[in-house]
């Protein structure tokens, strides 16, 4: 095997990581905030039921959801899941999802009361206040706590593996087999590589928003 | 007749009742201060007199008219209380001002939200929102900001966001604005500017209610002065009847007491 076809193999591997985080960051942030509001209802049942949901989720490992959203549909209801990329971007967007709604929460009501008072007095409406006002102020302060939710997502892309979809560690080990363990090590340089990036991008962001204090 | 009436109004926290049926009654122009202890409800009847808090009875009368009665409180929509807000301003002991906002757009943010409910805003975009900022930088300039616009709340004094605040307020050009012990929260040596600033709105003959423990403040600048305990009105009346002859025991107590101070 030359290098250059090993490479490249690693590369399409990688794209598949690289589709995972984006598709799952894409679908699990609206979601995440949607259930957010779910877990701040003043309607005790739906914030009951949005709290257990969310303490189940983050409550057991993300591998085991895998497996779960890929057999428990055929073996229950008898609707086999046909994709496996399906499989895995449900139960990432699902997992992703309960842990963003639960740093919006804390990112939402950390703003204080006197900010949606002040709204009011001024004849702001509700989501006036919501989206001119306090949207802004919870992004600033749930950067730092989305940041690492998301670098975490870029390595956890790999579990996909667990269900055959050919990601980059699944890749790699099929050189592994052959004899050949430097690619299975050289992956961690594609990881470096992306999350150094993002690294930089939040960095930016947050300088970014750091030009008020509160 | 009476810009502001209010009426019997009640308010109960659970089991403990805050406010036993306040009334008084103002006229446009006027500077009423409300002065007494802690916990008597001064701040309850401005948040109920500002929809944040809806009285349990009680009415609420603007120009004569009925305004708010408690006994309806649940049938009011929002956007109406919303509507009935924008006649009265409300002035926060610690500020509330918007940090990511600098002083100038803290100033316009309502204004320009609410001129986009004109009809005629798309046509004359331009003109309403040059009108909004000429109107915010002349309030500014009477709050002695001129040279704040572009500031941030986070870069400014005690003193300055208070001022920053009651311009926010009057940009919405309201009949009445309250305050609620708008220098509690500043260091003593900064009092005298807002001090000064309200002053200034009560020689323009803004109409305003102002809580404050600042008896001498209170004396100077009121028309009338209201004193308030355990949830009702002892004694009102002017500057004179009130603070320098107060028929009411309880009143020359909390004076006495004020005095020490
Ligand atoms: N949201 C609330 N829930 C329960 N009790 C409340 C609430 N708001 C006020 N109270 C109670 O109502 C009483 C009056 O409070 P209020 O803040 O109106 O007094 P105040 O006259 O403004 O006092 P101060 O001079 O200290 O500001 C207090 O005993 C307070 O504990
Ligand atoms: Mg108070």
């Amino acid at each position: 095997m030359e290098f250059q076809s090993i490479v490249s193999s690693l590369f399409e591997g990688f794209y598949v990581n690289c589709f995972i985080f984006a598709m799952t960051l894409l679908m699990a942030l609206p979601l995440g905030l949607i259930i957010s509001f779910g877990s701040m209802a003043k309607f005790r049942p739906i914030k009951w039921l949005t709290k257990t949901f969310v303490w189940i989720i983050r409550g057991t490992p993300l591998m085991l959801q895998l497996f779960v959203v890929m057999y428990a549909p055929g073996i229950l209801f008898e609707i086999p899941i046909n994709s496996r990329m399906t499989a895995v971007l449900i139960a990432f967007v699902i997992n992703y999802a309960a842990y963003f709604s639960e740093i919006f929460r804390g990112g939402i009501e950390s703003i204080p009361r006197g900010q949606y008072e002040a709204c009011q007095v001024l004849g702001m409406t509700k989501s006036q206040a919501f989206f001119k006002v306090v949207l802004f102020q919870v992004i600033k302060r749930i950067v730092a706590p989305i940041s690492n939710e998301v670098i975490t997502l870029v390595k956890d892309t790999s579990l996909a593996r667990v269900i055959s979809v050919a990601e980059i560690i699944m890749c790699a080990e099929r050189f592994t087999k052959k004899g050949l363990i430097w690619p299975l090590f050289s992956t961690g340089i594609y990881f470096l590589i992306f999350n150094g990036i993002l690294t930089l991008l939040f960095g930016y962001i947050e300088k970014k928003l750091d030009y008020y204090k509160g | 007749m009476s810009i502001l009436e209010i009426k019997n109004l009640t308010k109960s926290f659970g089991k403990t009742e805050v406010l036993k049926g306040v009334s008084f009654s103002m006229e446009e122009g006027e500077v009423v201060s409300i002065i007494g202890s802690s916990g008597s409800g001064k701040t309850t009847l401005l948040r109920c007199a500002n929809f944040l808090e809806k009285a349990d009875s009680g009415q609420i009368f603007l120009d004569g008219n009925l305004f708010y009665d408690g006994q309806d409180k649940k049938k009011i929509s929002p956007a109406e209380l919303r509507q009935k807000q924008l006649n009265f301003g409300l002035v926060f002991q610690d500020f509330h001002l918007f940090p990511q906002y600098n002083v100038i757009d803290n100033v316009m943010l309502a204004p320009l939200l609410l001129a986009k409910e004109q009809e005629d805003y798309k046509q004359n975009k331009k003109e309403i929102e040059q009108q909004i900022r000429k109107n915010a930088e002349e309030i500014l300039d009477r709050v002695g900001l001129s040279d704040k616009l572009n500031n941030y709340p986070c870069e400014l004094s005690g003193g300055q966001k208070q001022r920053v605040s009651i311009a926010r307020a009057l940009a919405l050009k309201p009949r009445i604005l309250f305050f609620d012990e708008p220098t509690s929260a500043l260091d003593p040596e900064l009092t005298g500017e807002i001090l000064k600033v309200i002053r200034k709105l009560a020689s323009e003959h803004v109409t305003m209610v102002i809580v404050t423990h600042e008896i001498n403040f209170a004396q100077g600048v009121s028309d009338k002065i209201i004193f308030m305990a355990d949830g009702v009105v002892i004694e009102e009346g002017t500057p004179e009847e009130v603070i320098q002859n107060p028929k009411n025991e309880r009143t020359r107590h909390f004076l006495h007491k004020m005095n020490e101070k």
